[in-house]
């Protein structure tokens, strides 16, 4: 079975924990695919995927219309981060979300990733909810990578780039970026499952493709969810969501 | 070194080696084929065969994934994702230049030789296999090009690949998960196993052929 995700699920080392479980239980192999939710969506609708899992809740529902991604499923939702150096040069830290950004937009540098990702349509949005032109920006860098090839540019750029706190923890150990800008209701970042329809894809693996969703929005996945990096880092990378109303429904 | 790398150094042997012999089967009969025979286009072909010695492997591997993916031609056979299909993607960057080595070799040998074999009775199997052994300098060199070019390639291996750990990710495609977290250490350590066994084949090659040398 063929899953198109995004790097963040990847890169923390979420996917690592869960799927083991899932294979042990059914048998199915699960090949994941990490591309960027953009990527991944696209993957979906030429039918190059079973399941997708995004984070780009407005990007989906374009393909939910189309048909092309059915039975979606809440799964989970973290935040998104402004992390940056240490010694601020900005002075955003702390600050409302659309002044630290004018403040960030104004000095940088701001390293974006520009990959189409979930992520990276999070940052065109918040952009243009602060009224900033992207191209504006002092000193952007866009490196068309995932994410925790993307943090590390950052680090060594010593610039401010925009993250999910999953990633963000998961690779703290290697990094001096800290957190600049949090908090905000705009940050929030909301992770959906669904299967690529197999009534129009005919090469899908329907009945995989449904036990995984079937799984991941489970009791036992669910919890490992709630759970994960608890251990590791003091606190959990994401919040379960399976069981309860859907932030992101229009 | 942990049961996981020694499966990562072990599948990026078989899916290079399996590849590279498979090219050498492939490609060294048609290089002979081009050296050896006369016939229209054969200019031209040798030009391709050039260019194809430097086609870019990455692309190589975006044509492979167009024709393997779920949505491609041959999406029903599963292969996408596997050690065969990327087997096959470095095949195809291997062959070029297999049958490119191989004719040049060839046409490096004493212009009457396969004549001369053909009049002291030998049939055109035969004859292919003594003008290889006359050749096996070259033919060696083209082994040891085939799989130097395969064994460090990132770009088709990852887009046919896919990198998944446990069946396809390999030397070269995990170096650069490594890098990617910020693992510097590790993927240092996988790099320089990559060139230990890049340089262990040549030297095996190389022993080999310089050792037959007439």
């Amino acid at each position: 079975m063929i899953l198109a995700t995004t790097t963040s699920t990847q890169d923390s080392g979420l996917l690592d924990s869960l799927l083991p479980a899932f294979t042990a239980a059914t048998g199915i192999e699960v090949k994941v695919i990490a591309v960027g939710s953009g990527a991944a969506l696209e993957l979906g609708r030429r039918g190059d995927a079973d399941v997708v899992l995004s984070h780009a809740p407005e990007a989906e529902r374009g393909y939910v219309a189309s048909r092309d991604l059915v039975e979606g499923r809440l799964v989970m939702h973290n935040e998104f981060l402004v992390v940056g150096p240490a010694a601020d040069p900005a002075r955003a830290k702390a600050r409302p979300l659309r002044e630290g950004l004018a403040l960030i937009a104004r000095t940088g540098p701001f390293i974006s990733r520009a990959d189409g990702s979930g992520t990276d349509k999070k940052e065109s949005a918040l952009w243009k909810q602060a009224g900033i032109e992207p191209a504006r920006v002092a000193r952007r860098e866009m490196t068309g990578q995932g994410m925790g090839a993307t943090l590390q540019v950052a680090e060594q750029r010593q610039g401010y780039t925009l993250t999910d706190r999953a990633t963000y923890l998961a690779l703290r150990g290697q990094l001096t970026l800290v957190p600049i800008l949090s908090g905000d209701p705009e940050l929030m970042n909301v992770y959906h499952v669904y299967v690529v329809n197999p009534a129009t894809h005919t090469r899908v693996h329907a009945t995989e493709a449904r036990a995984f969703v079937g799984f991941l929005v489970g009791p036992g996945a669910q919890q490992e969810i709630a759970a994960f990096g608890r251990a590791r880092y003091g606190e959990p990378l994401f919040a379960a969501d399976a069981v309860k109303p859907d932030p992101s429904s229009p | 070194m942990s049961g996981e790398l020694w499966a990562i150094v072990g599948r990026t042997i078989l899916v290079s080696g399996v590849a590279t012999v498979l090219a050498v089967l492939a490609g060294a009969p048609l290089g002979y084929l081009m050296a050896r025979r006369r016939f229209r286009g054969r200019t031209l072909l040798l030009a391709l065969v050039n260019t194809g010695m430097g086609l870019p492997p990455v692309v190589v591997g975006l044509a492979v994934w167009l024709m393997l993916a779920r949505s491609g031609p041959l999406g029903a056979l599963d292969l996408i994702y596997t050690k065969q299909a990327m087997i096959v993607a470095q095949f195809v960057i291997g062959l070029p230049l297999v049958v490119g080595v191989t004719a040049a070799a060839v046409q490096a040998l004493p212009r009457e030789l396969p004549d001369l074999l053909v009049s002291l009775g030998a049939g055109p199997w035969r004859t292919m296999l003594l003008i290889a052994r006359e050749a096996r300098l070259g033919l060696l060199a083209a082994l040891m090009a085939g799989f130097g070019a395969v064994i460090s390639e990132v770009g088709a291996a990852m887009t046919v690949g896919g990198n998944l750990q446990g069946s396809t990710r390999v030397l070269a495609t995990a170096i650069v998960t490594l890098t990617g977290r910020g693992e510097i250490g590790a993927a240092l350590i996988l790099g320089g196993l990559l060139l230990l066994i890049a340089f262990a084949a040549n030297l095996v090659l190389t022993v080999v052929q310089q050792r037959s040398e007439p």
